[in-house]
C-alpha cells in the first residue's frame, strides 16, 4: 500500500498531460504559450529524452510536430483555443496526410474568458477537421488519455485532438504515475502519395478519411473512455469533460453516459442509453455540441434549453437549471470597488501608454499581451484589441479608410512576442502598401503575460540556454520600414517627444520601446533604487497618480486636513509611494515637477 | 473528522495564496482525503483579485466550490473577504488578514475603501475571525511567511492534526526556510481560536 501511494502524484492537468506525453514516448514537442496551456510545455521541458521548443506561433508549432510525426516520432503540439485558429491551416490538411508517429494536438479552451479574448468551443474543430477528439474530466484522466490519444493516432493514422478547459488545465488532483514507453527510432521513409497533398493525391486521401471516420465511429462504441455509469431514477445524463464532475455532484445517483471521446460520437451507445431513461439531459459548457449531434441522430433530449451556453458551469448552476426549486439563494454580492489586474509597478509599457494617454485624438490599435491592460483607467490608452498580431493590420486598414485625414492619428501597439507571432506579415503589408500608420513594438525581451517564456528576441531557448537573438531593428529595415527608432520607455519625456514626432510622420515608422520586464528573474534579483515621496513637497497635481502605478496611492484631503498638514487650503490631497511595491523605474519622478519624488541613493554609490 | 469540506482562499495577486492553498491541500492528502484544487493563472494575476478553491472528501468530483458552499474562507485582505460573500453560508468561518491593499479606484481617489465592511458578514451570522498576519509573520522573523501564518490560523477550523501540517512544511518547503515557516504556522495557529 505504501509503495502504491508513492506512485500517486499531486499534479495539475497541464503537469499530468506532460507526464502522460512523456510516458507515451513523445520525442518532439512544440508550442506557443497561451493560458491555460502554457505549463504543459514548461513541464515537458524538464523530462529527459524529449525535444521541446517554443515556436513563434501555433501554426509553426503544429507543423514542427507534424514533421516529427512524418519522421516516425511521437509528437505533441500545444496551444490555447485561439491558437488553433492560427494553426487551423495545417490542422485541416494533416487530417488528410495522417501520421507516421502518433501526433496529439492540445487545445486548451477558456470558458468564462479568464485570460482570453473569446470563449470559442474548439470541439467544433474536431467535427470540421474530421479528427478524433478526447476530453478528460480531471488531471488523472488527462494523463491516461494521452496514452489513449497516441495509440488511437497510430491505429487510425490521424492526428488526435485533446481538449482541456481552464478547470482541467489549472486544477490539481491525484494522478498515478507509470513508466516511459519504448517507441521506434525515427527514420526517413518516403510515402509521397500520402504526404504530397496535390489535388489528385488529396482526393484519394479524402476517400481514406471517409474509411477512417467509419472506423473511428465503430471504435467509439467500445472505447473504455465512453462509459455508462448505471444509476437510479428516470433522468439520465450525457456529459464529458469538466461538466461530468458537476453532474456527478449535482445528481450523484443518476445514470450517466460519460463521453471521454467527444468526436466522433458512439451512436449505438447513445441510443442504448437514451432508450434506458425517460428523460435525457445533455450537460455541457459553451456550445450545444453534443446536443446538436445527438439531436441529429433523431434522439430527443434537453440541453441548452436549460443549461447556460456561455461561461463556466458548476454543480450549483447545473442543479439550478434542472431542478430550480432544489437550490437556495446564495448571499447577494456587496457593492465593492473592483480589483482588476494592472500593469505592474515599474512596468516599462507604462512609459509608452502614459505618452499615448496624452494624445487624445490618436487611435491606438492594441494587441494581445500584458500591455492590453493599458486600456484600463487612468491611462485608458487602447482603443481596439482583437487577436494576436491584429494591431498593425487594423491600424493599416483604418489608415487606408481615413486617407489623409488620419495622418498622425493612427498607431499600432504590440509586444515583441506578439510581433514575431503574427505581426511581421502585417508590418510587411503596411510597408508594401505604403501605410502611414505608426507601429510601437514593446520589446521587453520575453513573453510576459503567460509567465516569461523566452522567444526569438530573448536570446534564450526554452531551457534558458543561449539562442540566436533576432535583431528587431535590422528586421524592420530589411522589410523596408522607412523610419526605425529605439526608445527607453522609462525616459518618459524623451519617449513623449519620439511618439509625437513619429506618429505625426506621413511615413511608416516603427518605434521599438526597449526595456526588460521588471518581473524577469534577472531583473527582480538586480538591486534597484527605490523612490520615496517627500509628501511636504506634493502639491496634489496628480500627474504621478495618472500613471496608474500600483505603488502610488492618493490620499484625499478636506480643506481643514490640508491646512493641518501644511498644504494650501485648496489642495485636494497628496500622493504617496508604497516603497515596498516600488520597482525603481523612476517614471513618476520624471513627471513630478515639484521634487516630491526622490530616489534613495544606494549606499557606497 | 468532517467527511468533506470546501475551503476558499482569496486575496490579491502576489500575496502567496497559491502556496497557502498548496500546503493545505498536502495536509488534507496526508490526512487521507481525496482533494481537488482549482487556481487561476495568466491575466487573472497581475495585482488583481485572486482565488483558489480547495475541496476535500472521500471522493471529490467538482474542482469548484459552489456559491453558498464555502465552509472556510481564508481571505488575505479585507475587501477580498467581503467580495466572496456569495460563496458563504451562515455557518461559514472566515479567517481574514487585517491587511488593506487599495484597489486602483481607491488609490486614484475615485472610490473609498469601504469602512467596517466585515460587519456585513457578521450581520449575516457568519463567524469572522481576524488576524494581523503581517505582524505574526514579522514576529516569526520573515514577512514572506504571512501566507503560512494564515494557514496556521485557518488550521484551527480543521480536524487535521497540527503535526501533519508541520510534516507537510518539512516535505514541501526548502530546508533553509522550514524553521521560520513552522514558527509562523504555529504563531498563526495560536493567534486565533475557532
Amino acid at each position: 500500500m505504501a509503495e502504491e501511494l508513492q506512485e500517486q502524484l499531486w499534479l495539475s492537468g497541464n503537469e499530468a498531460i506532460a507526464l502522460g506525453a512523456w510516458e507515451a514516448g513523445v520525442r518532439v514537442a512544440s508550442g506557443y504559450p497561451g493560458t491555460p496551456s502554457t505549463e504543459i510545455m514548461e513541464n515537458l521541458a524538464g523530462y529527459e529524452g524529449v525535444y521541446t521548443e517554443w515556436a513563434p506561433n501555433e501554426k509553426a508549432g503544429l507543423e514542427v510536430a507534424l514533421g516529427a510525426s512524418f519522421a516516425g516520432a511521437r509528437a505533441l503540439a500545444t496551444m490555447k483555443h485561439v491558437g488553433l485558429n492560427v494553426a487551423a491551416d495545417p490542422l485541416f490538411t494533416s487530417a488528410y496526410t495522417g501520421v507516421r508517429g502518433g501526433l496529439v494536438i492540445i487545445t486548451a479552451d477558456d470558458p468564462e474568458m479568464h485570460s482570453s479574448q473569446n470563449e470559442q468551443d474548439n470541439r467544433n474543430y474536431a467535427f470540421a477537421a474530421k479528427m478524433p477528439m478526447l476530453e478528460p474530466s480531471d488531471p488523472a484522466e488527462a494523463r491516461s488519455m494521452m496514452q489513449r490519444a497516441y495509440s488511437l493516432s497510430e491505429e487510425l493514422d490521424t492526428p488526435v485532438l485533446l481538449r482541456t478547459t481552464t478547470r482541467i488545465a489549472h486544477v490539481k488532483g491525484v494522478v498515478p504515475k507509470g513508466e516511459r514507453q519504448q517507441t521506434p527510432e525515427p527514420s526517413i521513409e518516403k510515402t509521397p502519395a500520402k504526404l504530397v497533398m496535390l489535388p489528385g493525391l488529396a482526393k484519394l486521401r479524402r476517400l481514406a478519411m471517409e474509411e477512417r471516420m467509419a472506423k473511428m465511429r465503430e471504435l467509439a462504441e467500445t472505447l473504455p473512455e465512453n462509459r455508462i455509469e448505471p444509476g437510479e431514477g428516470r433522468r439520465g445524463f450525457i456529459c464529458a469533460g469538466v461538466a461530468y464532475n458537476y453532474v456527478k455532484e449535482a445528481f450523484p445517483k443518476a445514470p450517466v453516459l460519460k463521453l471521454g471521446m467527444v468526436w466522433p460520437l458512439p451512436e449505438q451507445k447513445i441510443r442504448e442509453f437514451a432508450a434506458s431513461v425517460d428523460e435525457l439531459m445533455v450537460v455541457e459548457e459553451l456550445d450545444p455540441f453534443l446536443e446538436t449531434h445527438i439531436k441529429a441522430m433523431g434522439i430527443t433530449c434537453h440541453g441548452k434549453d436549460l443549461i447556460p451556453s456561455r461561461g463556466e458551469l458548476n454543480s450549483f448552476l447545473v442543479r439550478k437549471a434542472i431542478e430550480p426549486d432544489s437550490v437556495g439563494e446564495p448571499f447577494k454580492p456587496l457593492e465593492l470597488p473592483m480589483r482588476p489586474p494592472n500593469m505592474c509597478a515599474g512596468c516599462p509599457h507604462r512609459g509608452i501608454f502614459y505618452g499615448l494617454s496624452k494624445m487624445k485624438d490618436v487611435f491606438v490599435s492594441g494587441d494581445i499581451g500584458c500591455y492590453t491592460l493599458g486600456f484600463l483607467p487612468p491611462l485608458s490608452a487602447i482603443d481596439a484589441c482583437v487577436c494576436m498580431g491584429a494591431s498593425i493590420t487594423v491600424a493599416h486598414g483604418m489608415a487606408k479608410a481615413l486617407g489623409d485625414s488620419g495622418t498622425g492619428k493612427v498607431v499600432a501597439v504590440l509586444g515583441d512576442s506578439t510581433f514575431m507571432h503574427s505581426g511581421i506579415t502585417g508590418l510587411l503589408n503596411a510597408v508594401y502598401n505604403s501605410s502611414y500608420a505608426s507601429v510601437i513594438i514593446l520589446d521587453n525581451r520575453t513573453t510576459a503575460m503567460t509567465g516569461h517564456q523566452p522567444n526569438p528576441a530573448s536570446g534564450k531557448g526554452i531551457h534558458g540556454d543561449v539562442a540566436p537573438q533576432l535583431d528587431l531593428e535590422k528586421l524592420c529595415q530589411a522589410l523596408g520600414v522607412p523610419r526605425v527608432v529605439v526608445v527607453n520607455p522609462h525616459d518618459v519625456e524623451a519617449t513623449r517627444e519620439v511618439l509625437k514626432e513619429e506618429i505625426a510622420s506621413p511615413d511608416l515608422s516603427v518605434i521599438i520601446s526597449r526595456a526588460p520586464c521588471v518581473l524577469l528573474p534577472e531583473e527582480a534579483r538586480r538591486k534597484k533604487p527605490v523612490y520615496y515621496t517627500k509628501t511636504e513637497n506634493c502639491t496634489g497635481c496628480t500627474l504621478c497618480v495618472q500613471m496608474g502605478c500600483p505603488a502610488i496611492s492618493w490620499t484625499p484631503l478636506g480643506p481643514e486636513e490640508a491646512v493641518a498638514r501644511g498644504y494650501r487650503e485648496k489642495q485636494k490631497g497628496f500622493a504617496r509611494i508604497t516603497e515596498l511595491q516600488c520597482n525603481g523605474c523612476g517614471q513618476c519622478a520624471a513627471v513630478c515637477k515639484f521634487e516630491a519624488i526622490t530616489r534613495y541613493e544606494e549606499e557606497g554609490a | 473528522m468532517k467527511p468533506s469540506g470546501n475551503i476558499l482562499f482569496t486575496g490579491v495577486g502576489g500575496q502567496g495564496i497559491l502556496l497557502a492553498s498548496e500546503l493545505t491541500a498536502h495536509a488534507q492528502l496526508a490526512a487521507g482525503f481525496d482533494v481537488k484544487k482549482s487556481e487561476v493563472h495568466g491575466m487573472a494575476q497581475r495585482g488583481g483579485s485572486v482565488e483558489a478553491h480547495l475541496r476535500y472528501g472521500e471522493k471529490v468530483y467538482s474542482p469548484l466550490i459552489d456559491p453558498g458552499a464555502a465552509d472556510i474562507l481564508v481571505a488575505f485582505e479585507i475587501l477580498e473577504a467581503a467580495r466572496y460573500l456569495p460563496y458563504l453560508h451562515k455557518d461559514s468561518a472566515v479567517v481574514v488578514n487585517t491587511q488593506k491593499i487599495l484597489p486602483p479606484a481607491v488609490a486614484l481617489g475615485k472610490a473609498e475603501y469601504p469602512a467596517n465592511i466585515l460587519d456585513e458578514l457578521r450581520s449575516r451570522q457568519i463567524n469572522v475571525v481576524v488576524i494581523d498576519a503581517l505582524a505574526v509573520a514579522q514576529e516569526a522573523g520573515e514577512l514572506l511567511t504571512v501566507n503560512v501564518a494564515m494557514v496556521g490560523a485557518m488550521s484551527n477550523f480543521l480536524a487535521v492534526d497540527q503535526e501533519i501540517f508541520l510534516q507537510v512544511i518539512d516535505t514541501t518547503v526548502k530546508e533553509q526556510f522550514r524553521r521560520v515557516n513552522k514558527k509562523a504556522f504555529l504563531a498563526g495557529r495560536a493567534a486565533v481560536h475557532a
